[in-house]
């Protein structure tokens, strides 16, 4: 097998077999081109580099001047005298919007990769799969516009019905006002995040094996236990992974919630009530008029946005890695 | 690379080419009418170039009529005002990202340094007023009109002690009017804005007592909805029921959104028309030195017409030191701004134009920019 | 017999009744008149809530009938399967609805003028104006950001697949592109506001979105060509190795052309995602009502900020005009989409 002869490069050529290979002039053009992926390579982990150590760079002096502490503070003016900000407000609304969003997207989600890879027709399954993937192509500022448009007005009634018969339930109360409300803006995030899932989770779906289906059905499992048995279980580290990229989608997401929410620097449980800001949107409603410390601050918050993405991009990647160590013995 | 598979794609690419040849050949910038009126025309001084402005948003619709016609003149002139609050355009002036920047509060004294630092070392950053408006509060009740609201009713709205449109309060502004049970939604700048400034310096100025907030161009009191710049302040009231916000008076007559006399601190209710502005800004002075044309408004003015919440924008700009290219371009535009043909077509757009002395100091101010 | 009680059928599968095929038909019905007699007492109203309450009802309904006739097992299969087509609904619906909207709204104001004019001396409240600048705008940042990712990406994926296996300076290479993949867009934009319009003060200019698609679109391209390179079979390669071919020459006219068709879906899908951001764009290119061909020097406008713009307008005709600019970005989006899968089934290596 020409892997016997394999150096760390690839296989030693033959030189002496064909003279007009030009050995000289043709390791010099292989070291070259050797040379120059690597360059590409270390350019852009420099790039890479650059930017997170500018950030820092930016952010730091900013973090020094706040006289308060930038995690446990709501108020948001970083070029006042004395500066004084924080992302609590921001975080929480971040979190709470991302969560809520993935509370309502995850199971539809879910239910629309089951229903397109087992109960739907093959010759319906096909192209409907194609209008899942194109949807999860549409760009955030057509939600964010029919956001606002559309689904803000319809939202004061719904809030209102849910307020008078949940209202015992302490998220849903109210003081009558609705609108532009978290509620609101994590419906906008969930459909928006919807395809995504989908599309992922479907492409996990169709890669379970047709044996371990056919077994359990053969075995006298209905429908439901089968997907229970072979189909969830093997497609759960695909689904985790769709529910991070669905997640990731929702925490960092800009401009739908900035025309959809109606932002204040304030934490309140009350999810039907008009307020609440997100760290993305946040940046994108004040980078304008941010001096210096502004925009440090604003980088800032920024960074811990990227953190706590990153957290989860790889806590997801670690439960797939150790469950895959388990499941890798019964494939 | 098989040339028989990329003759394949030639017709393909030839394809792209022609079509995106023809996509940048096929775009016009000519849009509605280009006859500009002929008094226009003749005090229009022409310039080529781009110039970046930005910053509050009250007197965006001013400016937009003004670029409108000056670029209608002056085909070779782009301007673009961007908008985004008198704090995000003095910020982007300091930072040098914009020519000149439209703030309805004079820089003060914090600001100051940084801006005449943008203007290179020796030189100085001035405010040139330029347009005249009034801050007028907008509501959203149908069926009731001519509705008054005194500065402490107001300030109480705004604050967050009154929450229904029946409260005793407004009843007794408005003892003829039959108040509907609805809740009150205030509508307030999110944005650094001059028309917070303006707005809540009124409220401070005339309701002492209840306005405990302080005047700040952020908008200092809790609760509210927040909304970026004028225009989605004016979008939350026309399409809440119930929704009660301030905005400069072309933005209400624009979107057809009924205004609210208001109380001045003798007890009359002034409606916002141009005359009530003027009388208010008669009284205005000069607080500027050296070629800033800063003003200081009077409040303890006993005209019974005077409109107690009126607001000037400023132009801010290098007295000297601005870029050579762009030079021509601001002396030009800020001259056209500035004169009586350009003031002139202010009344028609829901402004107010500056009184005619102040008008020739602007003026005078323009022409010696450097 | 009498031979004792050997149940030969525990489960009672035999004897258990199965529902007819019409049942599932009559449930449905069922539940219709139900909440068609509920809502003309009830001042419930509204065609929406009619159909989120059916659908619930038939839902509960066909659990509950075929749990007392057919048994546990498999009333929760036709729950589970229920269940899921209700999901397709409820994820469908508000999803159609959105394109029909936009589709309804758009083409309202989606016609050649709206094409091929800009915005200048157009007021918010103007009817007319287009976004001709804007589309300009749109495929200048993002031909330049493509010009940036492409060529870079493709050398650093190649390097990836081809030189760096097993080596750690290639892990630790895929694993920060992994972690700039998550990068949140917004940030990409603070990044060259603060880096290159403000501090190296080259101000806004269509440029500097470019940079800040570039910043986003380079770690999508690494990925999907990585992939794609992965895709081409070990045994070419090894083909032609044996056949005396160097290195560098494989990768550049065997492996690269194989892999040319998901290289050109994964470009594409890279390009489909970066036209529609608006984050990165909104901090670093102004805006502008004015056409400027020239993205190195002034503002510029970009397509998803002119939608994003006039959409927070109070104006009709600015909200018009923000409908006719989404309906605009998405036949870009889709066009490109579609595009890209079709070439992929094309393709010699996917075979789905």
């Amino acid at each position: 097998m020409a892997s016997d002869v394999k150096t760390k490069e690839g296989p030693v050529s033959p030189g002496t077999v064909s003279g007009t290979s030009g050995s000289d002039h043709g390791r010099l053009l292989d070291r070259i081109f050797r040379r120059f992926t690597v360059a590409s390579a270390l350019l852009v982990l420099v790039i890479l580099v650059a930017i997170a150590l500018f950030l820092l760079q930016q952010a730091l002096p900013a973090l020094r001047q706040n006289t308060a502490n930038f995690f446990t503070e709501t108020r948001w003016a970083p070029d006042d005298t004395p500066s004084v900000f924080g992302i609590a407000a921001l975080l929480y609304g971040t979190l709470v919007t991302a969560v809520l969003a993935m509370t309502m997207a995850m199971p539809v989600a879910v239910g629309v990769a089951l229903c397109l890879t087992q109960y739907t027709p093959r010759r319906l399954a096909r192209p409907l799969g194609y209008v899942v993937d194109l949807l999860a192509a549409v760009p955030s500022v057509v939600y964010g516009l029919w956001g606002l448009i559309y689904l803000v007005p319809k939202m004061v009634p719904l809030s209102a019905w849910i307020s008078t018969y949940f209202g015992w339930i302490p998220i849903f109360t109210s003081d009558g006002i609705f609108g532009k409300s978290i509620f609101t803006a994590s419906v906008v995030l969930a459909i928006m995040v919807l395809p995504v899932i989908a599309a992922v989770s479907r492409e996990v779906f169709l890669q379970v094996p047709r044996e371990n289906q056919e077994a359990a059905l053969a075995l006298g499992s209905t429908r439901w236990e089968m997907i229970r048995l072979s189909v969830l279980p093997f497609g759960r580290s695909g689904l985790i992974s769709a529910a991070v990229l669905g997640f990731g989608r929702a925490l960092g997401e800009t401009i739908a919630v900035a025309l959809v929410l109606s932002a204040n620097y304030t934490i309140s449980a009350h999810l039907l009530t008009p307020g609440g800001n997100t760290i993305a949107a946040n940046i994108a409603n004040t980078f304008g008029e941010a001096g210096t410390i502004g925009r440090g601050a604003l980088i800032a918050s920024g960074l811990v946005l990227f953190v706590i993405t990153l957290i989860v991009n790889f806590s997801a990647r670690a439960i797939v890695a150790r469950r895959r160590d388990f499941t890798a013995a019964t494939t | 690379m098989n040339i028989a598979r990329f003759g394949r794609k030639a017709p393909l690419i030839g394809v792209a080419l022609a079509a995106t040849l023809a996509l940048a050949a096929c775009g016009s910038n000519s849009n509605g009418t280009s006859t500009p009126a002929a008094s226009a025309a003749a005090s229009i001084a022409c310039a080529s170039g781009t110039l970046t402005a930005s910053g509050s948003t009250a007197q965006a619709n001013a400016m937009s009529a003004w670029i409108k016609a000056y670029q209608t003149a002056c085909s070779g002139a782009t301007i673009n005002y961007g908008g985004g609050g008198s704090g995000a355009g003095v910020t982007q002036f300091q930072q040098g990202t914009v020519d000149f920047a439209g703030s309805d509060f004079a820089l003060s004294a914090t600001q100051q340094p940084a801006a005449d630092a943008r203007c290179g070392s020796g030189n100085r950053a001035i405010n040139l007023p330029m347009v005249a408006g009034a801050v007028a509060v907008g509501y959203n009740l149908p069926g009731v009109t001519g509705l008054q609201l005194s500065a402490a009713t107001l300030a109480k709205i705004f604050g967050g002690q009154i929450t229904k449109w029946d409260d005793p309060a407004i009843k007794a502004d408005n003892p003829s009017a039959t108040l509907p049970s609805t809740g009150i939604q205030t509508y307030h700048r999110s944005d650094g804005s001059g028309t917070t400034y303006n707005f809540v310096n009124y409220l401070s100025h005339d309701a002492k007592a209840d306005w405990t907030y302080g005047v700040n161009k952020n908008w200092p009191a809790p609760g509210g909805q927040g909304a970026k710049g004028s225009s989605a302040v004016a979008q939350g009231v026309k399409s809440t029921v119930g929704g009660i916000g301030y905005f400069e008076l072309s933005y209400a007559t624009q979107n057809s959104i009924s205004t609210a006399k208001i109380g001045n601190g003798m007890g009359a209710f002034i409606e916002p028309t141009t005359a009530n502005v003027v009388s208010f800004l008669s009284k205005a002075t000069v607080v500027g030195t050296n070629g800033d044309l800063a003003l200081a408004f009077d409040f303890t003015n006993t005209d019974p017409s005077a409109y107690p919440a009126a607001l000037v924008t400023y132009e801010i700009v290098c007295k000297s030191g601005n870029k050579s290219a762009q030079l021509p371009l601001i002396k030009g535009f800020l001259t056209y701004t500035s004169s009586l043909a350009g003031q002139g077509i202010l009344d028609s757009n829901g402004y107010v134009k500056l009184p005619a002395a102040l008008q020739q100091q602007v003026s005078s101010a323009v022409a010696t920019l450097a | 017999m009498t031979q004792g009680t050997i149940d030969v059928d525990p489960l009672h599968l035999a004897t258990r009744g199965r529902l007819p095929r019409y049942a599932t038909l009559l449930i449905a019905v069922g539940c219709a008149l139900v909440l068609w007699v509920v809502f003309a007492l009830t001042p419930a109203q509204g065609r929406a809530d009619f159909l989120v309450a059916l659908v619930l009802l038939f839902v509960v309904a066909q659990f509950l009938v075929s749990y007392f006739v057919e048994g546990g097992r498999k009333a929760r299969d036709r729950l589970a399967a229920s269940a899921a087509v209700a999901g397709l609904f409820a994820a469908l619906l508000p999803l159609a609805a959105i394109l029909g909207f936009t589709i309804v709204k758009g083409l309202k104001r989606l016609d050649i003028e709206f094409l091929t004019h800009s915005m200048r001396n157009v007021a918010d409240s103007d009817p007319g104006g287009g976004a001709y600048h804007a589309i300009i705008g749109t495929l200048e940042q993002v031909a330049i950001a493509t010009l940036f990712s492409v060529p870079l990406g493709l050398m650093v994926s190649i390097y990836l697949v081809e030189y760096g296996r097993d080596r750690r300076f290639a892990r630790l290479v895929s694993t920060f592109v992994d972690v700039m993949t998550g990068l949140p867009s917004i940030i990409a934009g603070l990044f060259i506001l603060s880096l290159w319009v403000l501090v190296l003060n080259q101000g806004f200019s269509g440029f500097a979105g470019a940079l800040a698609l570039s910043v986003i679109m380079l770690p999508v391209v690494v990925r999907t060509t990585e992939e794609m390179l992965r895709l081409v079979p070990a045994a070419l390669r090894e083909a032609s190795f044996a056949l005396g071919v160097r290195k560098w020459r494989t990768v550049v006219s065997i492996v690269i052309p194989t892999a040319l068709p998901g290289i050109t879906t994964g470009v594409m899908l890279a390009v489909a995602r970066v036209i529609g951001e608006t984050a990165p764009v909104l901090l670093t290119v102004f805006g502008a009502a004015s056409i400027n061909f020239n993205p190195f020097s002034g503002p510029q406008e970009s397509l998803p900020l002119f939608v994003f713009d006039q959409a927070s307008l109070p104006n009709n005709t600015a909200v018009d005009r923000a409908w006719a600019g989404a309906l605009t970005l998405i036949i870009l989006v889709l066009v490109l989409t579609t595009a890209a899968r079709l070439l992929t089934s094309r393709s010699a290596l996917r075979g789905r």
